[in-house]
């Protein structure tokens, strides 16, 4: 059998696409071969990409599909036929089914007797049916931002096409788009192999390729540039490299034949703040930044070429690449000492320009929004016993925005916020005060870490609660997936910090906190937290979808609470006990819920002397005997132990509906049981609802 | 003058030279730099207005630049008030349009096998001009050199064909072939007889020091705003009077002037962009006073497209 090779050559594919696209063509190239049943087993695909190229190898692929055989029911004989003589029915059906008439047969069923046929569909041979379906399946591929390029405008694609590959075994499979017809060619590195044609097979694609000077497997080419970071490095002792997991993917993604090569600058650039020189290297150049076995950032930075230069040729690029760092760093120290002309104390004015958004204001008003919502969430915490400095937060709420007066910030816009705390600290303000500025952006992702002090904790939650009930009050909250203020991204950093700092603040506290006296603008804000709440025990707590919702079906405010409950929750679910008290909470709702719909009352007190049967007693007195023992280890949120000892009922709870019998036909006793019921369900749901609990099996 | 690869590196008009010859060896039309102030190449009546239509084109400029927010009294060694781009259009881009590219890096004295070459996405956007289109910067050991563009939009219509518009940053080009550290000691020329080297500073020093305090400190708030309002005020005028445009007879139409109006809409994007950087443009304002500029732009290619519908309609009835 055959293997398919299929190769898309393109004009420089933007680094953040190509991961994305390469696994979307690989996936619709084997949904399409399975469809079409071109796949005698499941494939070994492979796929490849570099930015001038997505390509997908699949392995042993039918030349031709098998035919198909179907036998169709026609009309009844004493229609189709007059005297044994077929009529205008027969012969219709016939041509329907694609056979002589002669071969239809007659079959007889309760019904009566029908004619028949089998109709064979002919397999179409490989090539065919991949010349005509692929091209929809690349069309088809998503693309974050696409563009024309052909007159009259046929398709949109990432970037212009340059030629297309595709090889069953030895034969072109004349497939065609973006005005190219596929052929048998491939091209190698620009620079290093030119623009020679190389003719490639299946099966020497990726060796082709390697000495046309292009790695064509991304994983090949990101170990390679790992190891070469490792080695390079190694030249410059007593250094290593920092990580950076997102810099090597972009790098992986922005060449086809990667080297690295090892550059310095000079120390005195040292003196400026770390972040400012990281951010340069990193998101302005595309270096790795070098630091000492210390930790502290060393004069070298690595760049990753899309090249393999000699000697001579490494010494101009290496001599280009810091000519170009000095120019920026340059530029950075000149911002650096030009935007300390002015204090952020008397920036504080030149906020009245800055627009936050065109219908709530500036960012002279927005902070002293910030600053009257970071002070009422600061005195909460006084009377929670968090401690916390309100005049630092006050301090810092005031002097927030004012860096994004500053030359340094309008250049590196990624740094705002540090800028301040660093502008900050050379002001001579407290290391409180420094710390909330620098932090008050924090978490930017769910990847991120959260403001280090409680101050930081406050204003980052005040900025972003603002933002959000400014938003919302104006009707532009998120849909769908339009986010185009990313007020989900805030709102998941609100629900992080309060679960992984010690701020002690409910979701509805803040709600209402932000959105003052409109009620309906309070619910709103109350739902959309909850909702990111949620979002964040499953997606960042990694938290089952029952676990989930069984922990917020229990009024939940606190976050820090709710992660507890859901981790708890999580680690006693798998015991045989709790799935078994689980699943008779569940059994317990459902009698009391159809109860309620008879009219049915389960609100009576428990009358322990209506209690006749052994097992109810012993339900009822084992339910009393651990309750105060919940109680104390809930209030402790000690919920494992909690879970732990509620699963201790499960004896008493199986005996209880082995032998008892709620719906007695006496109304006093049955009432009595559902008062049981509730009561057990009413002290032991309280840490999370256990009949959303999926038990398996 | 000798780079670190032992080559002679050219001057800054050599430069020049060599690009235009290279491109109109290639095609090109070769037009003088427009002669009214741009914050761009790409808003050069040039670029902006012959992107609009089905007529190909293959022409390449010189552009002094000015941005008024970017002057730096001369002090800062990477930045400038006022640079030069030179900018080529290809409507429709050939095919090879990259290579091509390439090429002509090679024409100025770079070997790409000596040097690390990377495209990276950098996509385009003018929301004044409704225009918009992707690609790249070139990188060159680390330096952008180019931005290379797709222009897909302009004047918020969807450009068929589409246009290639590559523009050179001569300055840092320059800088790179003569590694220097600051812009103004490019050498510019040198005077044939003595060998004496004429520097970028010597040229442009004082310009930059001057239209920085001007753009920064001098120009007078209440003028550029009653310049802003004339300008505006006119440029609307001649719009209004484009409603007509369909039912102007053939030399009316053919003489109505759009490009006049171009001129007036350029002048207040340029009014604003100093009205801005003397700090003149408040919060409540800034949002309206771009509003206001991209009518006058857009209004302005809408009416441009128009015309040369019309026309090219009545030359098809003539024809018949």
């Amino acid at each position: 059998m055959p293997d398919f090779l299929f190769e898309i050559g393109l004009e420089e594919v933007p680094a953040r696409m190509i991961a994305a696209a390469e696994a979307e063509l690989l996936r619709r190239t084997l949904a399409l071969f399975e469809r079409e049943r071109l796949l005698a087993s499941p494939a070994e695909a492979r796929s490849y990409s570099t930015p001038r190229r997505l390509a997908v190898l699949v392995p042993g692929v039918l030349a031709q599909q098998e035919d198909i055989s179907e036998d169709l029911l026609g009309p009844a004989t004493k229609i189709a036929y007059k005297d044994g003589v077929p009529g205008p029915a027969a012969i219709a059906f016939a041509k329907k089914a694609g056979v002589d008439v002669g071969q239809l047969r007659i079959v007889t069923n309760p019904k009566g007797e029908y004619c028949a046929a089998t109709s064979v569909k002919a397999g179409r041979s490989a090539a065919e049916v991949i010349a005509e379906e692929l091209p929809k399946e690349i069309a088809a591929i998503y693309w974050a931002k696409n563009m024309y390029w052909r007159a009259c405008r046929p398709e949109r694609f990432v970037r212009p096409l340059r030629w297309l590959l595709a090889l069953l075994g030895d034969h072109v499979v004349p497939v065609s788009f973006g005005g190219y017809d596929a052929g048998r060619i491939t091209y190698g590195h620009r620079v290093l192999y030119r623009e020679a044609p190389i003719e490639v097979t299946p099966r020497s694609y990726v060796a082709s390729l390697t000495n046309a000077s292009v790695m064509a497997d991304v994983e090949g080419r990101r170990r390679t540039i790992r190891k070469s970071l490792d080695k390079v490095c190694r030249t410059a002792a007593g250094t290593r490299w920092r990580e950076d997991h997102a810099l090597v993917d972009k790098m992986t993604h922005m060449t086809e034949w990667p080297s690295v090569i090892l550059g310095g600058f000079d120390p005195e650039y040292l003196s400026l703040p770390e972040e400012v020189l990281v951010t340069v290297m990193r998101d302005h150049q595309n270096y790795f930044a070098v630091e000492d076995t210390s930790g502290k950032l060393a004069p070298h930075f690595l760049a990753v070429l899309n090249t393999a230069a000699d000697t001579a040729g490494e010494a101009i690029i290496r001599h280009g690449n810091e000519r170009v760092l000095r120019a920026r760093f340059n530029d950075a120290r000149f911002f650096w000492e030009f935007d300390q002309r002015v204090s952020l104390a008397d920036r504080v004015a030149l906020l009245a320009s800055v627009t936050f958004q065109k219908d709530l204001g500036s960012y002279a008003a927005k902070s002293e929004r910030v600053r009257e919502l970071s002070a009422k969430l600061g005195f909460q915490q006084k009377k929670s016993q968090v401690a916390v400095d309100l005049n630092a937060l006050d301090q810092a709420a005031l002097l927030a925005k004012t860096d994004l007066t500053t030359d340094l910030v309008k250049e590196f816009t990624e740094l705002q916020g540090v800028v301040g705390g660093l502008y900050a600290r050379q002001q001579g303000y407290s290391e409180a005060v420094v710390a909330a500025i620098y932090d008050q952006y924090k978490p930017v992702s769910m990847e991120d870490g959260v403001p280090r002090t409680v101050e930081g904790a406050l204003l980052a939650i005040a900025d972003k609660a603002d933002t959000i009930a400014g938003l919302f009050g104006l009707g532009l909250e998120p849909t769908g997936s339009k986010d185009p203020f990313a007020l989900r991204r805030a709102a998941n950093g609100i629900v992080k910090i309060l679960a992984e700092t010690p701020v002690e603040l409910g979701l509805g506290e803040i709600a209402r906190a932000a959105a003052g006296d409109d009620e309906s603008l309070v619910r709103k804000l109350e739902v959309f937290l909850a909702e990111r709440l949620e979002f964040y025990l499953r997606e960042v707590k990694g938290q089952a979808y029952d676990v989930v919702k069984a922990v917020l079906a229990v009024r939940t405010n606190l976050v820090r609470d709710a992660v507890a409950r859901a981790e708890a929750v999580t680690a006693v679910r798998d015991s045989e006990d709790f799935a078994a008290v689980s699943a008779a909470f569940k059994r317990m709702k459902n009698i009391l819920a159809q109860a309620e719909e008879k009219g049915l009352t389960s609100r009576n007190e428990l009358d322990v002397a209506l209690l006749k049967d052994g097992a109810e007693l012993e339900l009822a007195s084992k339910a009393a005997d651990v309750k105060p023992e919940v109680v104390k280890l809930r209030a402790g949120t000690e919920y494992r132990r909690a879970l732990e000892l509620i699963a201790t009922l499960r004896p008493q709870v199986d005996a209880f509906f082995e032998a008892v019998m709620v719906m007695d036909p006496d109304a006093a006793i049955r009432d009595n049981r559902l008062a049981l019921l509730s009561k057990v369900l009413g002290d032991f749901g309280g840490i999370a609802d256990f009949s959303e609990i999926v038990v398996a099996g | 003058m000798q780079t670190l690869s032992g080559k002679k590196a050219l001057t800054f008009q050599e430069l020049l030279f060599t690009l235009q010859r290279f491109w109109a060896e290639r095609g090109c039309v070769l037009q003088q730099p427009y002669d009214l102030e741009v914050g761009a190449g790409t808003m050069s009546p040039d670029t902006f207005l012959r992107v609009l239509g089905p007529k190909p084109v293959r022409i390449a400029y010189a552009q002094p630049s000015r941005r008024p927010a970017d002057g730096r009294y001369g002090e800062n060694p990477n930045r400038l008030f006022r640079h030069t781009q030179l900018q080529v259009i290809l409507k429709p881009p050939p095919i090879n349009v990259q290579e091509l590219y390439l090429e002509s890096l090679g024409a100025i004295g770079i070997d790409l096998r000596e040097h690390d070459l990377k495209f990276e996405e950098d996509n385009w956007e003018w929301p004044v001009g409704g225009a918009w289109g992707v690609g790249w910067q070139v990188m060159l050991d680390g330096l952008e050199i180019t931005q290379f563009t797709y222009f897909q939009q302009c004047g918020g219509m969807d450009l068929d064909p589409i246009c290639g518009e590559i523009t050179y940053g001569l300055e840092r080009i320059a800088g790179f072939l003569q590694d220097v550290d600051s812009i103004y000691d490019i050498v510019w020329a040198i005077e044939p007889d003595t060998g004496r080297k004429v520097t970028y500073g010597e040229m442009r020093l004082p310009e930059e020091e001057q239209f920085s305090s001007y753009g920064f400190d001098y120009a007078d708030v209440p003028s550029l705003w009653k310049h802003l309002e004339l300008y505006e005020s006119e440029c609307l005028g001649l719009l209004e009077r484009a409603r007509g445009l369909e039912k102007m007879q053939p030399q009316e139409l053919k003489r109505f002037p759009v490009l006049g109006a171009y001129e007036l809409a350029l002048k207040c994007s340029q009014l604003f962009n100093l009205l801005d950087a003397r700090g003149a443009i408040s919060v409540t304002e800034r949002v309206g006073v771009m509003a206001r500029i991209r009518t006058l732009v857009i209004g302005v290619a809408k009416t441009y497209a128009a015309q040369g519908e019309a026309l090219s309609a009545l030359q098809l009835k003539g024809a018949a």
